[in-house]
């Protein structure tokens, strides 16, 4: 099968992460790593792995810019604004791992198909990645008035960037959870747990439902069915208890280990980000290929 | 009445206890309590939802009332006392604390796990720009060694805090442990140094008192205990042992002795004591807020209360992990029932 050209903008834990994934995928062929330091782990490791570096950030690329059609951005917000426009104009696909959400939110098992032609799209946080689907399975079945997460994540697994625009993770994760999850309020919570060993991450989803009568079967159904559709592209996603039913409230428990591809287990929060852009990409990916071939 | 004081206290049942009475405040109880309370010469008064701005969330449940009404309502009836607002990053965000602060909140608490003080410092920097006397809260203290403690509280006060608290959520510290913190804290800090205590243990007013000693000159009580757990050190109590201590708290003792009996009392839904639900949450190092939602996981799942507070405590669940009591009560129903067949 035709493969697509993709490049990683970004050497850190992220984007090496994300070399790892991409080298197994069958419809993205990893060519470049671009860095802004010849001395980082990542680009050290690219070069070993025989893919082409650039030390020179997106500059660089754009100087061959025939080295790949679809771009992840494991930069920074600040960044990816930069990015984003010189991307765009180098007519380019690109995947914004960063906070800056230039694009519409999306998130693979929900709104996918409605984005297989967009120039920019952004993937929301980990605990959105994580928690948006499930608000999403229960929306499909019932309306969900209010829906809140909470997502825990080992000390370690949260970067500087993280804890210094803590707000950002609430607010940007609220919003997911309605424009995409459905749910007419929803309210994100971050909690760190230093303990060691550290654990791995977990995500707690409430909801509430409109009517007096909540359809119990029905939506445990559609939760496990959404548990498998994410397990298909994050192999550690899964409810950790049975959904729990009171009232017209839902309970649901969930917990997602890493692929440990390059960075540990326990940061499932980082792996469910990295997988969940390669998922896109390569759904991206197949719809060239079958356009190219119609 | 004077107004020379060499401990500050700040009363935090309007806060804390809002854990005690599931987040059920009405606008008149905390009007009236404030209100006494400025009255009894109380120089700050904590009001919001028991987890913070924010809080209020199927997680830690619905306030009642909005707490920004609470905090408008306290606001607009003290004459000298300020009103406090808790944050804690990761629940509470910056829009909250302007929102509060608008409405007439002269502190801000910004609380932290003991060892995440690097989440706080845009909500410190905010809160000095609000003009706000900042406050650095440090949460589950007895989770972390002195030394990280120290180092902790020194981001804090290079983030710009006024003050740091040893918070002891738990109620698991024990004196010697809060004489070593807080005096490591005095040697290594130019800031002054608070102490928050829950009664966990029957420890709130001796830990307070050795805190005072080493030099804590911000001190927390909730009156009639009306706090999380087995509540705080008892204010009008407090006010009263340091009179006879010689140190001036600048409160008027009988007035609180009044507020706590006809005002407090009644708020409460039973008595403040320690039942062995907040024993165990002292002895095995649980977040007091945690007590009511491991009760009701236990009824639920038909097991002991005691056992999931445990449970927790093994796995160094911290503060906001509530979420985990149902997971960990549901787990320990299912291995009963494994062990029956």
């Amino acid at each position: 099968m035709a493969k697509v050209k993709v490049a990683i903008l970004g050497s850190g834990n992220i984007g090496t992460d994300l070399m790892y994934k991409l080298g197994r995928s069958e419809v993205l062929e990893l060519t470049t790593v671009i860095g802004i330091d010849p001395d980082s782990e990542g680009l050290k490791r690219a070069k070993e792995l025989g893919y082409v570096t650039i030390d020179t950030g997106i500059e660089g690329f754009l100087e061959r810019a025939e080295l790949a059609d679809i771009v992840f951005d494991a930069t920074s917000a600040k960044a990816h604004i930069r990015h984003a426009k010189l991307l765009k104009e180098a007519g380019k696909q690109v995947l914004d791992l960063t906070p800056a959400a230039v694009g519409p939110f999306v998130v693979p098992t929900v709104n996918l198909d409605e984005h297989l032609d967009a120039d920019n799209i952004n993937l929301i946080t980990c605990g959105g990645q994580a928690t948006i689907p499930m608000v999403h399975a229960i929306n499909r079945v019932q309306s969900v008035e209010y829906a809140e997460i909470v997502a825990t994540i080992s000390s370690k697994s949260a970067g500087p960037g993280t804890r210094a625009n803590i707000d950002e993770f609430t607010q940007t994760t609220s919003r997911g959870i309605e424009l995409i999850g459905g749910a007419k309020k929803g309210k994100a919570i971050i909690i760190l747990n230093p303990a060691e060993p550290p654990i791995i991450m977990r995500d707690t989803i409430h909801a509430m439902v409109e009517g007096a009568y909540i359809n119990q079967q029905e939506i445990t159904a559609s939760i496990k069915e959404m548990e498998q559709e994410v397990k298909s592209y994050v192999p550690g996603y899964r409810l950790r208890q049975e959904p729990i039913f009171d009232g017209n409230q839902i309970t649901i428990l969930i917990e997602v280990e890493g692929a440990g591809d390059y960075l540990p287990k326990y940061s499932g929060n980082l792996d469910i980000m990295t997988a969940a852009s390669v998922k896109v990409a390569e759904e991206w990916a197949k719809n060239r290929i079958t356009k190219l071939t119609v | 009445m004077t107004n020379e004081r060499d401990v500050l206290i700040t009363e935090v049942a309007l806060r804390d206890g809002s854990h005690a009475i599931r987040h059920q405040f009405t606008v008149k109880q905390v009007t009236d309590v404030a209100k006494a309370l400025d009255e009894a010469n109380v120089p700050f008064i904590e009001v919001s939802h028991g987890d913070g701005l924010g809080g209020s969330s199927l997680q830690y449940g619905f306030s009642l009332t909005n707490e920004l009404e609470l905090i408008e309502a306290a606001a607009s009836v003290v004459k000298q006392a300020k009103i406090a607002v808790l944050l804690l990053p990761g629940i509470g965000t910056m829009p909250d604390l302007k929102q509060a602060a608008k409405l007439g909140a002269k502190m801000a608490r910004i609380a932290t796990h003991v060892t995440e003080a690097d989440v706080s410092p845009q909500h410190i920097a905010l809160a000095k720009d609000l003009g706000l006397e900042t406050v650095g809260f440090l949460m589950m203290s007895h989770m972390a060694p002195t030394e990280k403690l120290v180092e902790q509280a020194k981001l804090m006060e290079s983030y710009g805090a006024d003050t740091v608290y040893v918070v002891d959520s738990a109620g698991a510290l024990l004196p010697y442990q809060v004489k070593e913190r807080i005096r490591a804290l005095k040697d290594s800090l130019k800031i002054n140094v608070g102490f928050h205590a829950h009664n966990n243990l029957s420890l709130a007013m001796a830990n307070t008192l050795v805190a005072i000693e080493e030099g804590a000159t911000r001190i927390d009580g909730s009156i009639r205990c009306l706090g999380a757990g087995a509540g705080n050190t008892q204010t009008e109590v407090l006010v009263a042992v340091l009179d006879k201590l010689g140190i001036k708290t600048g409160i008027d003792i009988y007035k609180m002795m009044d507020i706590a009996e006809e005002l407090v009392a009644p708020i409460l839904e039973k008595p403040q004591e320690i039942t062995k639900d907040s024993l165990v949450l002292g002895y095995a190092g649980v977040y007091s807020s945690f007590l009511l939602h491991a009760q009701k996981a236990a009824q639920r799942f038909g097991i002991d209360s005691r056992d999931i507070l445990l449970e927790l405590g093994n796995r160094k669940v911290v503060g906001g992990q509530e979420d985990m009591i149902m997971d960990v009560a549901a787990e320990i129903s299912n291995r009963g029932l494994v062990h029956e067949h």
